[in-house]
């Protein structure tokens, strides 16, 4: 026997932690936001974008603890403890990151609202090849290594509707190629 | 969003202990599916446990010879993990065949196999679906299903099984591991995991309420040409129109499962032993009771070309 559901509670504030760039935040949330939204509208950190709200787009990606992934699809108070890196922790407009850089100076956008996204997960799928993660494309599974093969099937899940993959990927090549 | 209330739980059993005290309860680890059908609304959980820090995030050598993968063990840990990359090459190139970079950093291996459908009227709220609102109707039958199963469905629903980590926990005889709310274990093999429409296309697996997943189990490995071909409508980032997992052995002799096709990953053990008789004998065998729509019919040959090419690349 099993009873029937409840009906939709009255959602309560739930206390997380974040470490948001280096900087600790105590957030009290109705569970239903999720990591994106606790960026953009509860700290004011509106670098990452929302595009779709799917995982589609890519355009929320943020690092968590090191690893890019989509924070739209992630409620806030799965992360207490958590350190977020966001656009706003890579860089700064005197002092640009060189994937910043290699951005502007490739043509890497043209409105830039995918950008946040895009850099974020450019330099996630560098740590990524370095760390020996193995792609669909990579031929041999136990030997990874840089090609542009990998990086356009890494960067798949960050789309560009100007459609500035060509200059995306160049950018992303002389970062790697710099480094 | 509906409303819902949260916690989070730190071992299994308090997992299984708080889903049985909840009937309206979800377990959410990765939650990439699960919140994304939340926003639709057509999942609507009235309370989440969150079973990210229940510890089992680790991969162990079972007495067997093969590997306990536990529960929360992330699809790119898994697709990377060195014993898999070696002994069970089909797990790591089906994982590294689905979704994106930033999702696989996030799904769990239990929340891939409970992966719901991608079916175009399962998503959208203005149709029928028999699996959303159960005796509503399928607006899939008569209308847009090239995505959709061609073997194994019912007069009530044609949806798929989206996954591909699942097709290979399928053709390499994997087991899942279980515990319900009163510390009782259940090793399910893939085999019966997942179900078939029939008339309550609403269940897909063998799961009871509250019953929680705690590990994939591996037996040990069978060698062979391990073998991953995923066919879609673009290179990367896309659903399979059909998928084929298959290990096939020096003397011509293996396995083979499809995705793509069915409710649940589709292999037939007995239509194995055509393998070395090539694949359009495999797939006369594999599929001999398909039901395709107009739309989908492609699927048929389709999947017996891919498992010939997967056959001549084995030989390579």
């Amino acid at each position: 026997m099993t009873a029937a559901p409840r009906p939709h509670p009255v959602p309560t504030g739930t206390s997380v932690r974040l470490t948001v760039n280096g900087q600790p935040a105590d957030l009290v949330l109705d569970p239903r936001v999720t990591l994106l939204d606790a960026l953009r509208e509860h700290l004011q950190l509106t670098g990452s974008k929302k595009g779709c709200d799917h995982g589609q787009c890519g355009a929320c990606t943020v690092m968590v603890n090191g690893r890019r992934i989509n924070s739209c699809l992630s409620l806030a108070v799965m992360h207490d403890g958590d350190e977020v890196t966001t656009i706003e922790g890579i860089g700064t407009p005197d002092a640009l990151d060189p994937m910043q850089e290699a951005f502007v100076s490739h043509d890497g956008f043209q409105c830039g609202y995918c950008t946040p996204g895009q850099i974020c997960s450019a330099k996630a799928v560098l740590e990524e090849i370095r760390q020996g993660i193995p792609s669909h494309v990579t031929r041999d599974l136990e030997h990874v290594s840089f090609s542009d093969d990998e990086l356009r099937e890494r960067m798949s899940g960050n789309s560009c509707r100007c459609g500035a993959y060509a200059n995306i990927l160049a950018a992303i090549r002389e970062v790697e190629e710099r480094a | 969003m509906k409303p819902f209330t949260y916690e989070r739980v730190s071992t299994a059993a308090a997992a299984a202990a708080a889903a049985a005290a909840n009937p309206g309860a979800k377990f959410i680890a990765g939650g990439t599916n699960l919140l994304d059908l939340m926003k639709l609304e057509i999942e609507a959980p009235t309370h989440l446990i969150d079973v990210n820090a229940t510890g089992l995030d680790k991969i162990e050598p079972t007495a067997e010879g093969g590997l306990r993968i536990g529960a929360m063990v992330r699809n790119t840990d898994l697709a990377a993990d060195v014993r898999v990359r070696r002994d069970y090459p089909v797990l790591s190139r089906a994982l590294l065949a689905g979704a994106s970079g930033q999702l696989r950093n996030k799904a769990t291996t239990s929340g891939n196999l409970l992966q719901r459908t991608r079916c175009p009227y399962f998503y959208d709220t203005n149709m029928p679906c028999n699996k959303r609102a159960p005796g509503s109707g399928c607006g899939a039958m008569d209308g847009i299903s090239r995505q959709l199963a061609v073997i194994g469905g019912s007069d009530a629903c044609i949806a798929t099984h989206p996954g591909d980590m699942p097709v290979a926990m399928r053709v390499l005889d994997a087991v899942v591991e279980t515990v319900d709310a009163a510390g009782k274990t259940r090793s399910i093999p893939m085999a019966d995991f997942h179900t078939l429409p029939g008339d309550t296309p609403e269940v897909e697996t063998v799961l009871k309420q509250g019953e929680f997943i705690t590990a994939v189990t591996l037996p040990a490995p069978v060698g062979g040409r391990q073998i991953y071909h995923k066919v879609r409508d673009r290179a990367s980032y896309a659903f399979a129109l059909v998928s084929v997992a298959a290990i096939v052995q020096p003397d011509g002799t293996g396995r083979v499962a499809f995705g793509g096709l069915a409710h649940k990953p589709w292999r037939v053990e007995e239509a194995e032993t055509e393998m070395p008789n090539g694949a359009r004998a495999v797939t006369a065998r594999a599929l001999a009771d398909a039901d395709p729509t107009g739309d989908n019919a492609y699927k048929l040959s389709l999947a017996e070309r891919t498992l010939a090419l997967v056959l001549a690349e084995a030989k390579e």
